[in-house]
């Protein structure tokens, strides 16, 4: 027992910056691993969005509006998010707390908006087994919504850090990286908006 | 430090708010024959995903470490071939299979 303390030496201030731009460089090759996720269901999704077998296409089952609403909530969603980090680096715990909460609100309004147009497919009878189109549009679809909510969950991990740990140097590298996810998301949506949703209201 | 404040966020929010109204106005219009509407999508598209990749994520020639643009490099080639490359096998293949 006496050894595990020992073998754990405090690490010096320099070492540490560069530990977090170790894993700041580790979490930009995830995102480039899941930006390859998403790009080949983009590609599934080009190959598959004519094969309707005579179910509805993109025309009758998409809402121009609920896709700008969906898209105005992530943007601003992610530019509060911007806002949360320069508090975190100005150090300015409350203001961080609330513009996290903003954050997390405004996404959590586009899962809602997002689940009311799937289960308003699905009852329509154009759910993912209606056709290989229905497939590929809730794989990729339903891929970054299912993103976005662990985003949101992920929120909540770093409000409660935030509040229990405070801003110090782990939880602001933290909150970087969560950021870089965040903002990730909402560039594979300017995909989903303009492969998806656009193109199929032409 | 500048590079990364306040000015940074709202000038790209207010790039994507236009980069993302006109293909959105367009559609809802129908103002230009499908066919052409399609570039204005992909050309709004590409370049607004820029516009989030330099003033959200704060890429950049200068300050960016050298070892996540080249990441970013390598990851594009590969989106190209993969997606490039299916397009291609499957067009073909759609071609061929047409009676």
């Amino acid at each position: 027992m006496n050894a595990n303390v020992t073998a754990m030496p405090g690490r010096p201030e320099t070492a540490e910056s560069d530990v977090h731009e170790q894993r700041a460089l580790g979490f930009w090759l995830y995102l480039m691993g899941d930006a390859v996720i998403f790009a080949l269901l983009f590609m599934t999704y080009g190959i598959m969005v004519g094969n309707t077998v005579g179910g509805p296409a993109g025309k009758t089952l998409f809402s121009l509006n609920n896709a700008a609403l969906e898209t105005a909530l992530l943007l601003v969603s992610s530019m509060t998010f911007g806002f949360a980090s320069l508090a975190s680096r100005a150090g300015n715990r409350s203001a961080v707390l609330s513009w996290l909460l903003i954050t997390f609100v405004l996404g959590a309004g586009f899962i809602f908006l997002e689940v009311r147009e799937f289960l308003g497919m699905i009852g329509a009878g154009a759910g993912p087994d209606r056709s290989g189109f229905l497939s590929a549009f809730f794989t990729l679809v339903g891929t970054h919504g299912t993103h976005v909510s662990v985003g949101l969950v992920w929120i909540l991990i770093m409000s409660g850090q935030v509040v229990f740990k405070g801003l110090s140097v782990p939880v602001v590298s933290r909150l970087f990286r969560l950021g870089l996810f965040w903002h990730f998301l909402d560039i594979a949506w300017v995909g989903i908006f303009s492969v998806v949703y656009l193109p199929g209201l032409l | 430090m500048e590079r990364h404040g306040l000015r940074s966020y709202l000038v790209g929010f207010a790039l994507a708010v236009v980069l993302t109204a006109i293909p959105f106005y367009l559609v809802a219009t129908h103002a230009l024959p499908p066919s052409r509407l399609m570039y204005v999508i992909a050309v709004a598209a590409v370049l607004q995903i820029l516009v989030h990749l330099r003033f959200f994520l704060h890429l950049d020639f200068i300050s960016t470490p050298r070892e996540n643009l080249l990441a970013i490099a390598f990851t594009a080639i590969l989106l190209f071939l993969m997606v490039g490359g299916s397009f291609w096998i499957m067009i073909d293949l759609h071609t061929r299979m047409a009676i």
